[in-house]
C-alpha cells in the first residue's frame, strides 16, 4: 500500500505538472482527492492493515493528500496568473493613437487681457465701474472741460444720435457720473466700449475698448500717478519693464502725460519695432482739471486726483503679437482657439 | 507743424546738437517730434555740370548727345551723355547725375549705351530730383532743369554737389502740437520751447521797416461791428507792389515746412504765419468798394465765391470782412476769389486780425471748408502777437523790394491787455506734484519760457493763451524740471474693491460658457437695419425700433443692436464660409433698446451660436440649460415657440424646433434651430443653432449663495415606467405631472428612452423614466413607493398617457 501511495502521488504530481486549464484541474482534483478518487479508494482499504501498520499507512495517506492538495493549489495559483497576464496581453492597446477630444472654450482674447488688468486693479483698491455706452454730450464732453466748439473734440471724431446724444467717445464719462454721486474717497476703473469714427483698417476700428482709472481724494499727487502707473505697467508686463512720461494735453487733465514703455524688443535701443524711438506709447494720463472737478461738486482746493486711460487693444496686440486689429471682430475659430 | 531747422538757426544756436538730440529733448519737454527728414537724403553724386555741346544722335531723330563739364567731378574731363529731352542747348547749367549716382525713390543711374552710344550718366528734370515749379517757377515741369544763378544764393560752381548748389539741404522736423499750444505751431514758438529745453538763449529781434510818408485814413476805413468776435483787427497798406516770385530762401523755408511757394505777396502771408504763428491776410485795394473794410456778421441771403471758385451761401452767425457792399471774405476763414492779389494789382491791404476762435470754428465747419488760417484761429490766437506779425510783413516786402510801405497803420485794438497773472504758490505746487522743488529752481523753470515771477504771481508771455489756473504753472514747472525727475510714490491709504453682483454673475456665465466648450466673440455694436430681414423678424416687430447713428461709416453700421442674433449669425456664417468644420460660440454683450428717455436701456444679453459637429438641438439646449443651473437659475421650463408675441426673435428659428425659455411665467430666453431661410440669407450651408438669453433678468432670479443640505441617510427606492401617449404629448408635460403625483418625496425624475415603432400604436409614443424617491424619516417602504407610481399614472392618465403594455 505504501507504494501504491507513492505512486498516486508521483503520478497526481506529474499530471497536475502538466494540466493548463481550470477544467482540468478540476478533474483531477476529482480524480485523486474525490470522494470516489483513488486516493479515497486506497483509504477505504485501511481496514484490511494491522494495527501496527494502520498508523504508519494512515499517516503517510495524509502527507500524500497534503502534498496532492498543495500542488493542486499551486498549480491552480499559477495557472489563474498565466491566464491573467495573457488576458492582459490580449488587452494591449496603442496608446499613442490621438485620445478623444473634449473641448473646453475660450474667453475672447480682450476678455482674457481685460480680467487680467481688472485683477491688478482690485488688487490695488479700485472698483470696476460700468456706464451706458449711448451717452449725453455732457458727461462725455462739456463735463470733462470740452465745451462745444471746443478744438480738442477735433482729435475724437464722434457718432452722433441727436444733436445732444452721442456714442461714447471714452469711458471718461463713467468718472463723471462716478464723482456726481460719491464722495472722495474714489477708486475705480471703468473699462468698455468706446466709439469713433474711423474706418476700418489694421490699427483702427470705429468701436474699441478703453479702461479708464479715477482716484480722488485729500493729497494725491502727480508722483502718485507716476508710481501707480509704473506700478501697473510692471505687473502686466514684468518687474523689469520701464515707463518714461512725456507733457501732454488733454482737457480734462493738468498737467497731462502721455506714458511710454521701453521696447520690449530693443529696450530702448530703437529699432523697427518701437519706429526707432526706443519706447512705445502706451496710455495717457494726468491730474484732474480743476474744473472737471468743481463741475461735479467737489472742492479742488480740498481734493485732488489724476485719471489714466489705456486702450485695450493696444495692449492685448502688444501682448499677443497680433499685426491686425480686424481679426479681433471677425471671431474666426481659428483665430479664437489660439490663446 | 513741419519745422525748417535752417529756419529755427535764425533764432536759437542748436549747431551742437544731432538731430536725435534736439527730437528727443523736444519730445521729452513736451513737444512731441513725429518724424524729421533731411531733404535731398536719397540724392547722391549729382553735381552741377554746363552742356558744351549738344548735337542729334546718329541713329535717333529724338536723341541727342551732349557733352557735359561737370569740372572736378569728371576729373577735369568732360564727360558723354545721351538724352531726350528738348530743351537743351549748349551753355545751359543743368543737374547731372553722374554713373552711380542715386536720386528719390531708390532709382540708381548706371552708364550704358543709347541706340550704340556711350552715355555716361543723365541730365535731370525739376521732378527726378523731387521738386516742381513751384520751388523752382523759372524752370519747365516736363524737361531739363535748366538752372540759373539766383540773387543772394551761393555761386554756382561746375561739379558742385546739386544738393548745395539749389539748398536742398534743409532738415524739416514735424511736430505733433497739441490744441492748447497753437504757439507752438510757430519757429519762435518752438525756439522758446527749445531755449527752454536746452537752457540756451534765443534771440528775436524787433521787425523794422522805413516805409513811404502817408496817411492810411485817407485810403482806408476799417470799422469792428462785432467786437466780440474780433478784438483787434490792424490793416495796413502797401503801394505800387511787384507781384513776382519769392527769392529762393523764401522758397525753401516754405517748402521745408510744407507750404507751397505761390507769389512773393501770399508768401510772405504764408511766411509770417509760419514764423510768427499768426494768421495774415491780403487784399487788392481795387476790389475793396468805396474802401472800407467792415468787420460785421453777414446779412441774411448774402452770398460769397471765396478762392477756390465756390460759390456759398452766408448766415447771420457768420462774421465776414465786408467792403461798402458786400462781404470780400469770411473772417479767419478765406478770402473772396475777387478780392484776392493778382499778377495786375497794384495796392495791397494787408489784414493782421484776432477774430474769436469758437466763431472760426463754426463758420469753418458749417461752410466745409477748414484752411490753414482757420485751424490756427479755432485754437485761439494773442491779439497781441498781431502788431508784431504785420510788421514783420512790412519787413519783409521792403527785404524783397517788392512795394512801398504806407508807415501808418490801423489798429482797431479792442483786446484785453491787462496781463494775466496765475497764483505763484511753490509749496502747493510741491505739494501738489510730490516734489521737493526748490523756489528758485521752480522760477527758473519758469523764467525759461518768458514767464515774469512777480509778487507771488507768475505772468505768461501773452501768446501762451493757455495759462489759466495753478495746475497749469504746476504743469510748466514739471515739464521743464523733467517729468521722469519727478519721484514715483505710492497712494496711500488702504482701499478693498470687489467685483459687483453683476459683474461676478457674468463673469459666472462666462466661465460656464468656455467649461461648456464655447468660444468667446466680440462684435460690433452697431448693425444694419437690413439685418431685421435676414433673421425674419416681422415688420412690425418691436425690435426694428433702433436707436439710430445720424453720421454713420455705412449703412451697415448704422443702427445699434437691438438683438445679438445678427452679430452671431454673421460670426457662424464667417466661419462656415472660411472652412472651419464646427464652432461652437457665445457672446456677452449689450442690447440698445430705445425707452422715450433721453438714453436708451443697454440690458445686458447673452447669445449663443453652434453649427457642424454632429450636434442638433439638444446640444446647444443642454449647453443652455446646464449654464443656467451653473449660475443658479432653478426652476426653469421650456415651452415650443413659435409666437414673436412670445419671444421677440421667434420668426428667426425654425418654428418646429425652438423653445421659449421662461421662469416664474416670464420668457428669459429663446432656444432652437435657425429657421432654413435665417440660414439662406447668411449663407450657411449647413443646420445651425442659436439661443438668446436675457441676462439681466435672470441675475435678478438667480441665487446667489447656495446652502449646504445634508447627505441623505436612507437609501432610495426607484421605479422604472414605461409609458405611452400621444406622440405630439410635450414630455414636459409629462415630466410636470410625475413631480406634482410624487410630491416631497421625489428625487430625481429621469427621461431615459423615447420610442417609436413596433408594438407602439401609430401615432403614439413610448416614454420610459426612472424616478427615484427617497425621504429624509426613513427609508421608503414598497408600499409607499407603489402609491406613489400609482398617484402617477393617475395624474398621467388625465393627459391620455397611460402605462405601456
Amino acid at each position: 500500500m505504501k507504494e501504491q501511495l507513492e505512486k498516486i502521488r508521483q503520478l497526481a504530481e506529474a499530471e497536475l505538472a502538466e494540466c493548463n486549464s481550470a477544467e482540468a484541474l478540476e478533474a483531477l482534483r476529482v480524480k485523486y482527492l474525490g470522494k470516489k478518487g483513488e486516493l479515497t479508494a486506497i483509504l477505504k482499504q485501511m481496514g484490511g492493515l494491522s494495527a501496527e501498520e494502520r498508523p504508519v499507512i494512515g499517516q503517510l495517506a495524509n502527507e500524500v493528500r497534503k502534498s496532492i492538495e498543495d500542488t493542486l493549489a499551486a498549480r491552480t495559483a499559477a495557472l489563474k496568473s498565466e491566464l491573467a497576464a495573457k488576458k492582459l496581453k490580449e488587452e494591449t492597446i496603442d496608446v499613442t493613437l490621438p485620445g478623444k477630444v473634449q473641448s473646453v472654450g475660450k474667453l475672447h482674447p480682450l476678455t482674457a487681457v481685460l480680467n487680467e488688468v481688472k485683477e491688478v486693479f482690485l488688487g490695488m483698491g479700485f472698483e470696476v465701474v460700468e456706464g451706458p455706452e449711448v451717452e449725453t454730450d455732457h458727461y462725455c464732453f462739456e463735463a470733462l472741460n470740452m465745451p462745444k466748439h471746443h478744438p480738442a473734440r477735433d482729435t475724437q471724431d464722434t457718432f452722433y444720435i441727436s444733436e445732444n446724444v452721442l456714442l461714447r467717445t471714452q469711458t471718461s464719462s463713467v468718472q463723471i457720473r462716478t464723482m456726481e454721486n460719491k464722495k472722495p474717497p474714489i477708486r475705480i476703473i471703468s473699462p468698455g466700449r468706446v466709439y469713433r469714427s474711423d474706418a476700418v483698417d489694421a490699427t483702427h476700428s470705429p468701436l474699441f475698448h478703453q479702461i479708464e482709472g479715477l482716484v480722488i481724494d485729500k493729497g494725491i499727487t502727480f508722483a502718485d500717478l507716476c508710481g501707480t502707473l509704473e506700478l501697473l505697467m510692471q505687473r502686466l508686463y514684468g518687474e523689469d519693464c520701464k515707463i518714461r512720461l512725456r507733457p501732454h494735453h488733454f482737457p480734462y487733465t493738468e498737467p497731462s502725460a502721455e506714458v511710454d514703455i521701453m521696447c520690449f524688443n530693443c529696450h530702448g535701443e530703437g529699432c523697427p519695432m518701437c519706429k526707432n524711438e526706443g519706447y512705445i506709447e502706451l496710455l495717457g494720463a494726468g491730474m484732474v482739471h480743476p474744473k472737471v472737478l468743481e463741475g461735479c461738486g467737489i472742492d479742488p482746493e480740498v481734493y485732488s486726483g489724476f485719471a489714466f486711460g489705456i486702450g485695450l487693444e493696444r495692449i492685448t496686440m502688444g501682448r499677443y503679437e497680433i499685426n491686425d486689429m480686424r481679426l479681433l471682430y471677425e471671431n474666426d475659430m481659428r483665430f479664437l482657439g489660439q490663446f | 507743424m513741419n519745422l525748417s531747422m535752417r529756419w529755427l538757426s535764425d533764432y536759437i544756436d542748436v549747431s551742437d546738437l544731432s538731430i536725435k538730440e534736439f527730437c528727443s529733448g523736444l519730445t521729452i519737454s513736451g513737444s512731441k517730434v513725429e518724424r524729421w527728414e533731411t531733404e535731398g537724403e536719397e540724392i547722391s553724386k549729382v553735381v552741377v555740370g554746363k552742356l558744351l555741346s549738344v548735337v542729334p544722335h546718329e541713329n535717333s531723330d529724338h536723341l541727342v548727345v551732349c557733352q557735359v563739364d561737370v569740372g572736378k567731378a569728371g576729373n577735369g574731363e568732360p564727360i558723354q551723355i545721351v538724352t531726350g529731352a528738348p530743351n537743351v542747348k549748349a551753355g545751359d547749367i543743368v543737374p547731372v547725375a553722374m554713373d552711380g549716382s542715386t536720386l528719390p525713390n531708390g532709382i540708381k543711374i548706371k552708364k550704358g549705351k543709347l541706340r550704340g552710344v556711350e552715355s555716361n550718366g543723365m541730365l535731370c528734370s525739376l521732378g527726378e530730383l523731387g521738386l516742381t515749379t513751384h520751388d523752382f517757377p523759372y524752370a519747365i515741369a516736363d524737361g531739363i532743369f535748366i538752372m540759373q544763378q539766383e540773387e543772394g544764393c551761393p555761386e554756382l560752381e561746375l561739379g558742385m554737389d546739386i544738393k548745395e548748389a539749389i539748398g536742398l539741404n534743409d532738415t524739416s522736423v514735424e511736430f505733433e502740437i497739441t490744441s492748447n499750444r497753437p504757439d507752438c505751431l510757430a519757429v519762435i514758438g518752438l525756439a522758446r520751447e527749445t531755449a527752454a529745453t536746452f537752457d540756451r538763449p534765443y534771440t528775436v529781434k524787433e521787425p523794422t521797416y522805413k516805409g513811404i510818408e502817408g496817411d492810411i485814413n485817407s485810403m482806408l476805413k476799417v470799422n469792428v461791428q462785432n467786437t466780440d468776435l474780433c478784438s483787434r483787427y490792424i490793416a495796413g497798406v502797401v503801394k505800387n507792389v511787384k507781384i513776382g516770385q519769392s527769392p529762393r530762401w523764401m522758397r525753401e523755408r516754405l517748402r521745408a515746412s510744407g507750404v507751397r511757394p505761390i507769389n512773393n505777396f501770399v508768401d510772405i502771408t504764408n511766411y509770417v504765419m509760419l514764423e510768427y504763428g499768426h494768421p495774415m491776410h491780403a487784399f487788392d485795394i481795387r476790389y475793396i468798394k468805396g474802401n472800407e473794410i467792415n468787420i460785421r456778421n453777414a446779412k441774411a441771403g448774402e452770398t460769397i465765391t471765396t478762392l477756390d471758385g465756390t460759390e456759398r451761401a452766408l448766415t447771420e452767425n457768420m462774421l465776414v470782412i465786408a467792403d461798402a457792399e458786400s462781404p470780400v471774405a469770411v473772417a479767419g476763414v478765406m478770402g473772396g476769389e475777387y478780392s484776392g492779389i493778382m499778377d495786375d494789382t497794384v495796392d495791397v491791404v494787408f489784414e493782421s486780425a484776432c477774430f474769436d476762435g469758437a466763431s472760426v470754428r463754426t463758420t469753418a465747419k458749417a461752410l466745409g471748408m477748414r484752411t490753414d488760417a482757420s485751424a490756427r484761429f479755432e485754437k485761439g490766437i494773442d491779439p497781441q502777437n498781431a502788431y508784431p506779425a504785420i510788421m514783420r510783413a512790412f519787413e519783409l516786402v521792403e527785404m524783397l523790394g517788392c512795394g512801398e510801405v504806407v508807415n501808418t497803420i490801423i489798429d482797431a485794438d479792442h483786446s484785453d491787455k491787462t496781463p494775466k497773472g496765475v497764483e505763484f504758490n511753490p509749496a502747493w505746487i510741491n505739494g501738489f506734484l510730490g516734489t521737493d522743488i526748490s523756489e528758485d529752481v521752480m522760477k527758473k523753470c519758469l523764467e525759461k519760457l518768458d514767464f515774469k515771477i512777480e509778487n507771488g504771481m507768475a505772468y505768461a508771455p501773452s501768446v501762451r493763451i493757455d495759462i489759466e489756473c495753478k495746475a497749469d504753472i504746476a504743469e510748466e514747472v514739471a515739464r521743464i524740471y523733467g517729468y521722469n525727475n519727478i519721484p514715483k510714490t505710492i497712494i496711500r491709504g488702504v482701499a478693498a474693491a470687489e467685483l459687483t453682483e453683476k459683474q461676478k454673475f457674468e463673469r459666472k456665465i462666462m466661465n460656464a460658457m468656455t467649461s461648456l466648450g464655447a468660444y468667446e466673440i466680440t462684435t460690433y455694436s452697431f448693425i444694419s437695419p437690413k439685418y431685421f430681414d435676414k433673421i425674419r423678424l416681422p415688420e412690425d416687430s418691436k425690435l426694428r425700433n433702433t436707436v439710430v447713428i445720424t453720421n454713420p461709416l455705412g449703412e451697415d453700421t448704422s443702427v445699434m443692436r437691438t438683438t445679438l442674433i445678427p452679430s452671431m449669425c454673421e460670426v457662424l456664417a464667417r466661419n462656415y464660409n472660411n472652412r472651419n468644420a464646427s464652432a461652437c460660440l457665445f457672446e456677452l454683450g449689450n442690447e440698445y433698446l430705445p425707452t422715450g428717455a433721453e438714453l436708451p436701456d443697454e440690458p445686458v444679453r447673452l447669445s449663443v451660436g453652434m453649427y457642424g459637429g454632429n450636434r442638433d438641438f439638444y446640444d446647444i439646449k443642454g449647453i443652455v440649460d446646464a449654464m443656467l443651473k451653473n449660475v443658479g437659475v432653478e426652476d426653469f421650463e421650456y415651452e415650443a415657440c413659435t409666437d414673436s408675441a412670445v419671444f421677440a426673435e421667434a420668426d428667426a428659428f425654425h418654428p418646429g424646433r425652438c423653445a421659449v425659455i421662461t421662469k416664474d411665467g416670464k420668457a428669459i430666453g429663446i432656444v432652437g434651430e435657425l429657421h432654413p431661410e435665417t440660414l439662406e440669407n447668411y449663407g450657411i450651408g449647413t443646420k445651425a443653432y442659436a439661443a438668446k438669453i436675457n441676462v439681466t433678468e435672470i441675475l435678478e432670479v438667480a441665487v446667489a449663495t447656495k446652502t449646504y443640505k445634508p447627505l441623505p441617510k436612507f437609501p432610495a427606492t426607484t421605479r422604472d415606467l414605461a409609458i405611452v401617449c400621444d406622440e405630439a404629448l410635450p414630455v414636459a408635460k409629462l415630466e410636470k405631472a410625475i413631480k406634482k403625483a410624487v410630491g416631497s418625496i421625489l428625487e430625481t425624475v429621469t427621461l431615459f428612452d423615447v420610442y417609436q415603432g413596433k408594438q407602439i400604436a401609430e401615432g403614439k409614443k413610448s416614454v420610459a423614466y426612472a424616478i427615484s424617491m427617497r425621504s429624509h424619516e426613513g427609508t421608503l417602504t414598497d408600499e409607499q413607493a407603489d402609491a406613489a407610481v400609482k398617484r402617477v399614472l393617475k395624474e398621467l392618465s388625465a393627459l391620455g398617457a397611460e402605462l405601456r403594455a
